[in-house]
């Protein structure tokens, strides 16, 4: 028995998440939807891409959802919620209601591409959140084009031949931005405040907005549940992942939400994750991830 | 077993809690009351919504509770412990 | 009220007058014409409707999922290639139990890429739920679109609903058509009232992970509902007639009584059968011709009726099930094979990939069905009416 009683004076939310799914312990992505619903309220609807997020939390009749959700398949929740976006702005219903997609960094990077590149262009008021934990994971830590580079997965293991994942990530936050829509932000779960004041700001500009969320997997990554938020921290610190936001479509507008005072060198991050442990004997390669790091960083002036 | 509804639409929100996940942990998540001060951090980081606010201190809900560590590792005031669980 | 007009055109029409919220839909050739003008409904103020232009079918069907889940009346209309696109999202639709509304122009498969006329590609999404309408000329495409939005709509259905009509031989060809008029089809179909809804106020999980204990149940459901649509059907059907003067039938029989061989028919080449069934009754032939209207749920029992006692069965269709046959040949004679009494049945494939079908291969149907009878079997199964060896 929990007694629910707070000492702040904080007006208390009713939790729209849940407990009683099957998500792995120290899961970035489930805690990163706690997140982005507490800041969202419970006048909310998600349409969901297929992933480890639609699978762990809905096997029928268990379902964790305390808001209005819907899941059709693996690439189209952008567009299934253009169809929700419609039906409610042509029944008169639209008001006040925040409308996301939500997916994997699969249904957004890869597969998803088409229908958000879609939804952006007619501009419907959905706020798509991709948690990305840069892989699929759901299937087994397989390799997407959000997966970045030197980080070993099942389709692109390091091996005698492979230094692991041989591309860059792509920039997908910087694509949907150049589509010209409300509102791109980019955060992560362990800065909490940012989060919070981004999944807000969206709500208010109702859409198009897109928020791409760093979310540790400690399956995937290989670390220890209990360093899921710290590691999206430090990814942050390192300038691995950098948190901008953009109203508008004017790149030049872009705000850094956070500049290290100084940045942690990347083996700091690469060396607390079993999917980069093949690094550690290659210090060509990590000058190499050092140095993509240094220039992306000095794109956002630090 | 439950009765199928059309199209399988689950139309009891938050009925996972028919699934108690605390038999999951390993390690549980204890709460030095004295030192808590009640930032609510561990409740805001924890995947499973199981750490409640409570009057003296932030109260691990048990039945559900995986035994991460998140809420240990992220305390500020170090009030946490991770015990093994008691067999 | 008659007016002239394109099968595209009398399905947009009838969309215009089922007042539906939401349209997506997405341009392919021979369906364009839909779209096309339901924008011109809506830019002319003509139509109350969101209509979002998706950047694919599959989309598409998607944004219909997410608009009809959130309690709009939805329909769209594609073809062909756009129709495969959508394949998984139609036995999503289906097992949701949404009743969304879709114009098919049925049109051949890729590849070779075909814009023409048959039945392929409807044909090949037979197992994903959906009640299937096939319209013989633009009257019935007009009615079978609000029968569509009728039957779907139906608590006791709850299932989304296809209107397949022939490309370029409906949808571009024009014809008299007696339009259903505003008040009668806004008392013919009542408000859709779903039965699951996106609302804050009612917080529901749809499309839900149905692990092996329930998804058996699931589709067991799906299936009786689908069956038993055709009682549904029906009832609908004698209303419209009350309603509309034009009472159809789920299988339409003509000169079948005394019939020796029936040709068993669907879609637009049903009028050409008809005419070769004349020819062949004036030359002395006992020959009958039976109409498929509704595909799904498969109509065996008024199928078999419509055969009554004739001896032969020639099932001539506009689709192959490649590395078979003739699919409604096989669905038939499925039906068929543990009767005592049962008729000879013989499989023809025609008119594919808009291939002129004349009543000359109804002709040859026929003859081929009666020598196949009398050796016992086909010389050549399925028989293929019009192919032109000579190219091969």
């Amino acid at each position: 028995m929990v007694e629910d009683s707070s000492g702040k004076d904080e007006v208390e939310q009713k939790e729209l998440f849940a407990s009683g799914h099957r998500g792995c312990a120290g899961c970035g992505e489930m805690n990163g939807v706690r997140q982005v619903l507490a800041a969202a309220g419970p006048n909310t609807i998600v349409a969901n891409a297929t992933g480890c997020l639609e699978v762990a939390t809905t096997s029928w009749p268990e379902t964790s959802w305390e808001v209005p959700w819907i899941h059709a398949a693996f690439e189209n929740a952008a567009a299934v919620a253009s169809g929700i976006d419609a039906a409610l702005t042509q029944m008169k219903k639209r008001q006040g209601i925040n409308l996301f997609a939500f997916a994997g960094d699969g249904g957004t990077f890869d597969i998803g591409f088409q229908a958000i590149s879609g939804m952006l262009e007619r501009q419907q008021k959905v706020i798509f959140v991709v948690y990305d934990n840069e892989a699929y994971m759901n299937t087994g830590i397989q390799r997407c084009s959000s997966t970045p580079y030197g980080a070993s997965t099942t389709t692109c293991p390091s091996g005698t031949c492979s230094v692991g994942e041989q591309h860059a990530k792509k920039p997908m936050a910087m694509i949907v931005a150049a589509h010209g829509i409300k509102y791109t932000a980019t955060a992560t779960i362990g800065y909490h405040a940012d989060l919070k004041r981004k999944v807000k700001r969206a709500c208010e500009l109702e859409g198009p907005c897109f928020l791409h969320v760093l979310a540790p997997c400690p399956t995937g990554w290989r670390h220890d549940s209990a360093d899921t938020i710290a590691l999206s921290r430090l990814a942050v610190d390192t300038g691995m992942f950098i948190l901008w936001e953009l109203e508008g479509h004017n790149l030049k507008d872009i705000k850094l939400s956070r500049k290290p005072k100084e940045r942690k060198p990347v083996i700091e991050y690469l060396k607390a994750q079993g999917r980069f442990r093949h690094l550690m004997n290659r210090p060509d390669e990590q000058a190499k991830i050092q140095k993509q790091i240094d220039e992306q960083c000095a794109q956002f002036g630090f | 077993m439950t009765k199928i509804t059309l199209g399988l639409v689950a139309r009891t929100p938050g009925a996972s809690k028919r699934n108690k996940t605390g038999g999951w942990r390993t390690l549980r998540p204890v709460i030095d009351e004295t030192k808590c001060k009640k930032c609510w951090l561990c409740v805001i980081y924890c995947p499973d919504s199981a750490m409640k606010k409570g009057k003296k201190s932030s109260m691990p809900d048990y039945d559900y509770c995986k035994g991460c560590g998140i809420c240990a590792k992220e305390c500020p005031s170090k009030c946490i412990t991770m015990v093994e669980e008691a067999r | 009220m008659m007016q002239i007009m394109r099968g595209n055109e009398a399905t947009a029409l009838a969309a215009k007058l089922c007042r539906p919220n939401v349209i997506p839909a997405y341009p392919i050739t021979p369906s364009t014409m839909f779209p096309e003008r339901i924008s011109e409904y809506v830019a002319d103020g003509e139509l109350d409707a969101y209509f979002l232009l998706a950047e694919s079918e599959h989309s598409a069907m998607s944004a219909a999922i997410g608009a009809s889940a959130t309690g709009a009346r939805v329909c769209t209309a594609t073809a062909s290639q756009g129709l495969a696109l959508m394949h998984e999202m139609l036995f999503i639709a289906a097992g949701m139990r949404l009743p969304i509304v879709m114009a098919v122009g049925n049109r051949a498969l890729s590849a070779p890429i075909n814009i023409w006329c048959d039945h392929q590609d409807s044909i090949s999404e037979r197992d994903a739920g959906w009640i299937h309408f096939y319209a013989e000329n633009n009257q019935e495409c007009i009615d079978f679109m609000i029968m569509a939005f009728k039957v779907g709509e139906d608590k006791r259905v709850y299932l989304p609903a296809l209107v397949g009509l022939d490309a370029f031989v409906l949808t571009h060809t024009m014809e008299p058509v007696d339009v259903p008029e505003q008040e009668k089809v806004d008392r013919f179909l009542p408000n859709y009232e779903p039965h699951c809804i996106l609302d804050p106020k009612n917080p529901m999980t749809i499309g839900a992970l149905g692990t092996p204990e329930y998804y058996m149940e699931t589709r067991y459901a799906l299936q009786k509902a689908l069956m038993d649509s055709s009682a549904v059907i029906d009832e609908a059907f004698l209303q419209f007639g009350e309603a509309f003067g034009r009472t159809y039938q789920r299988v339409a029989s003509y000169k079948t009584a005394d019939a020796e061989t029936v040709i068993i028919s669907m879609g637009s080449m049903t009028g050409t059968a008809r005419v070769a069934v004349d020819r062949m009754r004036a030359a002395g032939k006992k020959v009958g011709l039976i109409k498929i209207s509704v595909l799904r749920p498969f109509p065996h029992k008024e199928l078999k009726a419509a055969i009554g006692n004739a001896k032969t069965v020639a099932v001539a269709e506009r689709a192959i099930s490649l590395g078979y046959g003739g699919p409604i040949y096989a669905e038939l004679a499925g039906h068929f094979v543990n009767d005592a009494k049962r008729p000879f049945l013989t499989s023809f494939v025609l008119g594919l990939g808009g291939r002129d079908i004349l009543p000359e291969h109804f002709e040859e149907i026929v003859a081929k069905s009666e020598k196949a009878l009398a050796a016992g079997k086909m010389e050549e199964m399925p028989g293929w009416p019009g192919l032109n060896r000579e190219v091969l």
